[in-house]
Parts: structure tokens; C-alpha cells; sequence
């Protein structure tokens, strides 16, 4: 019987597991808190079970050196913090430009700059989109337990091999730190996608071309493709082109690759939706506190419900959208000054009434400040 | 070190010419269809790219095997013209890259073309650190003493007193003498090669290919079209026949006591630290721990 096994677990080391499990071999990083257990929890295992760890001389240079391990055949990711992250972001977009697949995880602490080091926030909800310079490619991820730390990791590394994307796994420090006892499935049961390897003759392959799926194969260095990876604007051929034709269908494809693939990218949790004329939305701890909230709401009689992306980003905006038509208001709590509200009021019809609770002093936001909001919402809806 | 370094190139079955490039053509191994390249005429990076190809040539390195992580600039774009796993990374970065690269897939024979802004500049934090760690691979830094990409702007390696679209004065700060830096750091190889001398590069390059460890080569590339010209340094000819007489050595030491750049910059193989090749060191090092693994979840 492949029996799970019980184990009392940081968010942090969570993340962790579950990479090793999806098939991470290669992890590179540089210590920063509150991620750092991470970077340990890897150091320690990942020998275990023939993988390679590195602490390399920065954030950079960690970025850098997942995306060689990828390049090089090996499921690879790193983990950070938002100095750090800030520093990852030239080579993430290298990631997305050039289709490699790799991990990030981003475990969110009072910003900007050096910020609160200590302190929860939820202040990297946009620069998760938007971090890189130019259009891109990007899927970000948002737990909100230690099992989700796990699980939303192993969908991560299955999201990015099969997509071919960087994906980034975006925690707080209250679910970084967070401990939980959580039931880890056998390592047999655990599903994990592979990438499309090259295996057409090489005179036929084309290392960026269009496919059904709009996914091209990659090629795996040494199986005789001797294929160019650059991040320059290319054409099928992975070589540079500027030709403005060859790049506009590129880009096109790299950009509307995710879309094509909503199906396994999307991720929703819903409670009360059905009937609810007040919304909560709102990630990572700050969902565990709305959830609170709405249930109380709900049982004070108030038809409260919570919106929950998952998966952050792509935004579920249809999915918030079929929800959105039937509530008169929506609030948006988040440890930020206004960020994923932005996301929310664009995709919102202009009837519906939008309601913030921000937070930016380093403490995390309580269900009964949700509830007196939810509670004064269903008053004047 | 001598059995390749300015001994018969092809290890004495050279025809009468001596040159040792009878059985070396180019063309197998470069993307041809890439044809006309993109250097200007007389860069030296097209030199340089010619002695790398003819080591690894004499080597007998498969070129399935080979990958080519380069960075960005000119001589970042000379890797693409190589037939083989071929990576153009970003700029400063291809040390980083290739450390992944090299952990992951110890098989790949790993070179990583660079620039001297690319290498030491931006990237000098990976350099320092590459060298330290000793993984194999072979970084060749060509030095132009330019950003040339980028049209001509000071680099940490342009002799004080140079011309350059961002020193309208004249460079005031020292150079820096990367082969120097890199033994330093700990680089367990390094050496210096001039464009002017390619089957003596190639040798040079032979011994950075073959050596089990990090290596560092520098290698003397002149860039003629905007170096050159804004430094009044006479046509390509010229300039690369100055690389043997005298290095330049009237633009060194004006500003500091001690310049970075030495009068007479030395060639060939500089320094040996022979120690531990850095992947093979953590793997044995991890192998007690693997024993110990538990399958639990994997
Ligand atoms: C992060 C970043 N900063 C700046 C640049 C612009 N840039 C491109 S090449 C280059 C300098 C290259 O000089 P060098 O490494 O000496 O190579 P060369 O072109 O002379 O061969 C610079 C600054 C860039 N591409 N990326």
C-alpha cells in the first residue's frame, strides 16, 4: 500500500519537499530571510537523493545558475525574499525569453528596500507579474497552508516543465514560517509532468517554432541537436532575428502560450460564491483570515463570500468574473498599500462597490477586521 | 605545460609548413549558415574563435558535447557561431550560468566566451567566485580593452590614458590585470594568449580545454574599428603587430605608483593551482549523506 506519511512542517521547509518530490535535482541560492530554511531543508536532501546544491555569491548569480541546471536537462529552483527577488529579475526574464523551465520562490517580507526583514507582506503581488523588464510570460502561485506550500510547489515544477515558463511560488512569511502537521503523499502517488524533450531528426527541428500546443520541444544539450539559446529576440530557429514579422509571431506565441493552457493553469478556491453579496478576495494569510471572517459573516446571516486565486497570476478573471456579476461589493484585504485591489477593480463592473483593507506596518490583517468591513458592506449594499 | 605551449601545433605531424592546420577545417565546425559574421574587420574575436575551434579540433572534443555559454557583447555573439550546444546568456552573467550548467551535466565540456566589461565589470563578482570554486570549465576573456558592443565606452581593462567615448579626457583609472585577479582568486589555471600568435592561442587553449579545473585565458583581442581609430592606432595590421612588440606599454603606469597592467604583459601559461575540481569534491562529499537517505517521500 503506498501509505502518506504524517509530518509536522514549516511553509519554508514544505516548499522544499514538495521540489524534491516533483523532481528537483538542482537547487541555487543565497541566504535571506525569511526564505533561508529553504535554501537549508535543500542543502540537506537533495544529496540524498543525488541532487545538487549551491550557494552561489548572490541572488543573480542564483538565478543564473538554475536556468544553466535547466538548460542543462534538470528540474532547477531557487528561493528568495524581495531584495533578493528584486536582483533575480534580469535573468528571470532570460527564463521566460528564452522558454526554460525553473522554480522561484518568493517569500514575501516588509518592503521596499531592506524593508522589515522579520515581517510579513504581501508587497511583491505586482513585481511577481511585472518584475522583468518587456512583455513576458509569468505564472505565480499563492499558497495559504504548509500543505499548499507543498502541493502548489510540485504543481509549480509540473506548471514550468510543461509550459516551459518560470513559474514563481509566492508565500508570505506567515505561511513561510507557519507550522502545520500535513499528510505528504507517497512519493509514487505524486504526479509529475516531464518536458517536451526534442526527438524529431535535427535537420526538421525547430527549437522555437509554433506547435499544437504552442509548446516547442526543447533540446536536451548532447543529444545531437546543437541548438542556440539566446535571449535576444529569435525566430524559430532560435537564432536573433529583428525582423519584424518573425518577431511578432514569436512573441505572440510566447505570450498567449499560458492562455493556451488555462486549463491546468488556473486554480480557484471558493467559499460561499454561490449566493454571496459581499467578496472577500485576497491570498496567501491574509485568505486564512478572510475565510474566518466570511464564514462568521455567514453565520450572522450576512452572504459573504471568498475569492481566492490560487493561481495568482494569470489572474482567474473569468472564474472572478462569474462570481463578480452576483455581489454588490467587494473587499480587498492585503499586507500592501493597494496592489491586487488594482487587478480586482479592472475586472469589476462599475456598479459593484470596492473596498480596501491595507496593511503595511509589518502585522498581519485579523478576521475581525474583515468581518466589521464585510459587516458595514452588507449594511449598504 | 610545454608539451603544448609553442611546440609543433600539431604535435609533430605537421606537414613542412609548420603551421598545423592541414587537417583542421574550420568550417565543420561553425554554423555556416550564419554566414557573413557580424565582426568588424580585424577584431581579433574572429582570431580567437578560430584558435578555440582548432583546439578543440586537436582535442578531439565531440561537438554534441561541447557547449559554449557566453555573455553579452561582441564576443558574447561569437559563441553562436559555433557549432555546438550553444548559450547566450546575459550580460556579466555566463559564469553563473555555466556553474549550473557545469553541476548538472559534469559530461558537457564547458567554455565560456566573455568580454572584459562582460567578465570583469558586471560580472566580476562571478569571476572571482568562479575561480574560487574550481569547477571545470574554460573561460576565455576576450580583452579589447573596450565595450565594443556598445560603441566604445571605457572598460575596466582600457589603459589609462585611452580615448574613449566616455573618458573625453583620457582614462584616468588603472587597469585592471585579470590574469592577476583570477590566480588570486584561485583559478587553478591561468593564462594569457595573443591574436597575433593563433597557433600559439590554440596551444594555450588546448591547455585550458584539457585542464581539470577552472580555468582563466585572456586573450589579447584587438578592436580596431572604434578602439583603434579613436586611439589613432593605425590599421588593423598595425595594431595587432604592436601586440608583439611592445603591448602598448606607453600608456601604462602615468597615474598610479603601481599600474594594474604590467609594462610587458606576459603570455602563455601564467600560474598552475592544482586542487580539487570542484563538482567532483561535493559529490564525494555527498555520497556518505546519499548512504544514509531515507526513501521516505523522496
Ligand atoms: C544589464 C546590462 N547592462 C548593460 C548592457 C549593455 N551592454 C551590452 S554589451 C556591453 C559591454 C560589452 O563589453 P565587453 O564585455 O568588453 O565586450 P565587447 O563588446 O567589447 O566584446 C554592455 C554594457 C546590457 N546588455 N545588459
Amino acid at each position: 500500500m503506498l501509505a502518506s506519511v504524517r509530518q509536522n512542517l514549516q511553509g519554508n521547509q514544505a516548499c522544499a519537499l514538495g521540489a524534491i518530490a516533483a523532481g528537483c535535482r538542482f537547487y541555487a541560492g543565497y541566504p535571506i530571510t525569511p526564505s533561508s530554511e529553504i535554501a537549508e531543508k535543500m542543502a540537506v536532501e537533495l544529496p540524498k537523493v543525488g541532487g545538487t546544491f549551491i550557494q552561489m555569491e548572490d541572488e543573480i548569480a542564483s538565478m543564473a545558475a538554475i536556468i544553466g541546471a535547466s538548460m542543462g536537462g534538470v528540474k532547477a529552483m531557487t528561493a528568495t525574499s524581495g531584495p533578493g527577488f528584486s536582483l533575480k529579475q534580469e535573468n528571470l526574464g532570460y527564463g521566460a525569453m528564452a522558454e526554460v523551465p525553473c522554480v522561484v520562490i518568493d517569500v514575501m517580507r516588509g518592503g521596499p528596500s531592506t524593508g522589515m526583514p522579520t515581517r510579513p507582506a504581501q508587497g511583491d503581488i505586482m513585481q511577481s507579474r511585472w518584475g522583468t523588464h518587456g512583455d513576458h510570460p509569468i505564472i505565480v502561485l499563492a499558497p495559504s497552508s504548509v500543505k499548499e506550500a507543498y502541493d502548489q510547489t510540485i504543481r509549480a515544477f509540473n506548471l514550468s516543465e510543461r509550459l516551459r515558463t518560470p513559474v514563481v511560488v509566492l508565500l508570505d512569511e506567515v505561511i513561510g514560517h507557519l507550522v502545520e502537521t500535513i499528510e505528504i503523499p507517497h512519493i509514487d502517488t505524486i504526479e509529475r509532468a516531464e518536458r517536451k524533450w526534442a526527438t524529431e531528426a535535427r535537420e526538421t527541428y525547430l527549437p522555437y517554432g509554433e506547435t499544437d500546443d504552442g509548446i516547442p520541444a526543447m533540446a536536451r544539450p548532447g543529444d545531437g541537436y546543437r541548438s542556440h539559446t539566446t535571449g535576444l529576440t529569435h525566430g524559430p530557429s532560435g537564432f536573433p532575428t529583428q525582423k519584424p514579422a518573425e518577431v511578432n509571431d514569436m512573441m505572440q506565441r510566447l505570450l498567449g502560450k499560458i492562455d493556451r493552457h488555462r486549463d491546468i493553469v488556473d486554480d480557484v478556491e471558493t467559499v460561499g460564491c454561490d449566493d454571496a453579496e459581499v467578496l472577500v478576495v485576497t491570498v496567501g494569510i491574509t485568505a486564512r483570515a478572510a475565510r474566518r471572517a466570511v464564514r462568521q459573516a455567514r453565520d450572522a446571516g450576512i452572504k459573504a463570500g471568498l475569492f481566492r486565486p490560487v493561481t495568482l497570476w494569470p489572474f482567474p478573471e473569468n472564474q472572478f468574473r462569474a462570481v463578480e456579476a452576483r455581489v454588490h461589493s467587494v473587499l480587498v484585504p492585503e499586507m500592501n498599500a493597494g496592489q491586487l485591489c488594482l487587478e480586482v477593480e479592472r475586472l469589476s463592473a462599475r456598479r459593484t462597490k470596492i473596498a480596501r483593507i491595507n496593511r503595511i506596518d509589518g502585522e498581519a490583517i485579523e478576521p475581525a477586521h474583515i468581518l466589521s468591513t464585510i459587516e458595514e458592506l452588507g449594511r449598504h449594499g | 605545460m610545454d608539451s603544448a605551449l609553442g611546440k609543433n601545433p600539431t604535435g609533430g605531424n605537421a606537414g613542412s609548413a609548420g603551421t598545423g592546420i592541414e587537417d583542421f577545417d574550420i568550417r565543420a565546425y561553425l554554423r555556416l549558415d550564419l554566414m557573413p559574421h557580424f565582426m568588424c574587420p580585424g577584431c581579433g574575436h574572429g582570431i580567437a574563435l578560430r584558435a578555440l575551434l582548432w583546439a578543440v579540433h586537436e582535442l578531439a572534443i565531440p561537438k554534441d558535447r561541447l557547449a559554449i555559454v557566453s555573455g553579452i557583447g561582441c564576443s558574447g555573439r561569437v559563441g553562436a557561431y559555433i557549432d555546438a550546444n550553444t548559450f547566450h546568456t546575459t550580460h556579466g552573467r555566463p559564469l553563473a550560468f555555466a556553474t549550473g550548467l557545469a553541476l548538472a551535466r559534469p559530461d558537457l565540456e564547458i567554455v565560456v566566451i566573455t568580454g572584459d566589461g562582460d567578465c570583469l565589470a558586471i560580472g566580476g563578482n562571478h569571476l572571482i567566485h568562479a575561480c574560487r570554486r574550481n569547477l571545470h570549465m574554460t573561460c576565455i576573456m576576450l580583452n579589447n580593452e573596450i565595450y565594443g558592443m556598445t560603441g566604445g565606452q571605457v572598460s575596466p581593462t582600457t589603459a589609462e590614458n585611452r580615448m574613449t567615448t566616455t573618458t573625453p579626457a583620457g582614462n584616468t583609472e588603472p587597469a585592471f590585470n585579470a590574469c592577476a585577479l583570477a590566480a588570486a582568486a584561485g583559478a587553478s589555471l591561468v593564462g594569457r594568449g595573443i591574436t597575433l600568435q593563433t597557433p600559439a592561442l590554440k596551444n594555450l587553449m588546448k591547455e585550458g580545454l584539457a585542464h581539470r579545473g577552472f580555468s582563466f585565458l585572456e586573450v589579447i583581442s584587438d578592436c580596431t574599428e572604434i578602439f583603434g581609430r579613436k586611439n589613432d592606432l593605425g590599421s588593423s595590421p598595425e595594431m595587432i603587430l604592436r601586440q608583439k612588440s611592445q603591448m602598448r606599454p606607453e600608456y601604462f603606469g602615468n597615474v598610479v605608483d603601481e599600474p594594474f597592467r604590467p609594462n610587458a604583459m606576459k603570455t602563455g601559461i601564467l600560474s598552475r593551482n592544482e586542487r580539487p575540481e570542484y563538482g567532483d569534491a561535493y559529490r564525494a562529499a555527498m555520497v556518505s549523506t546519499r548512504a544514509t537517505a531515507s526513501h521516505g517521500h523522496g
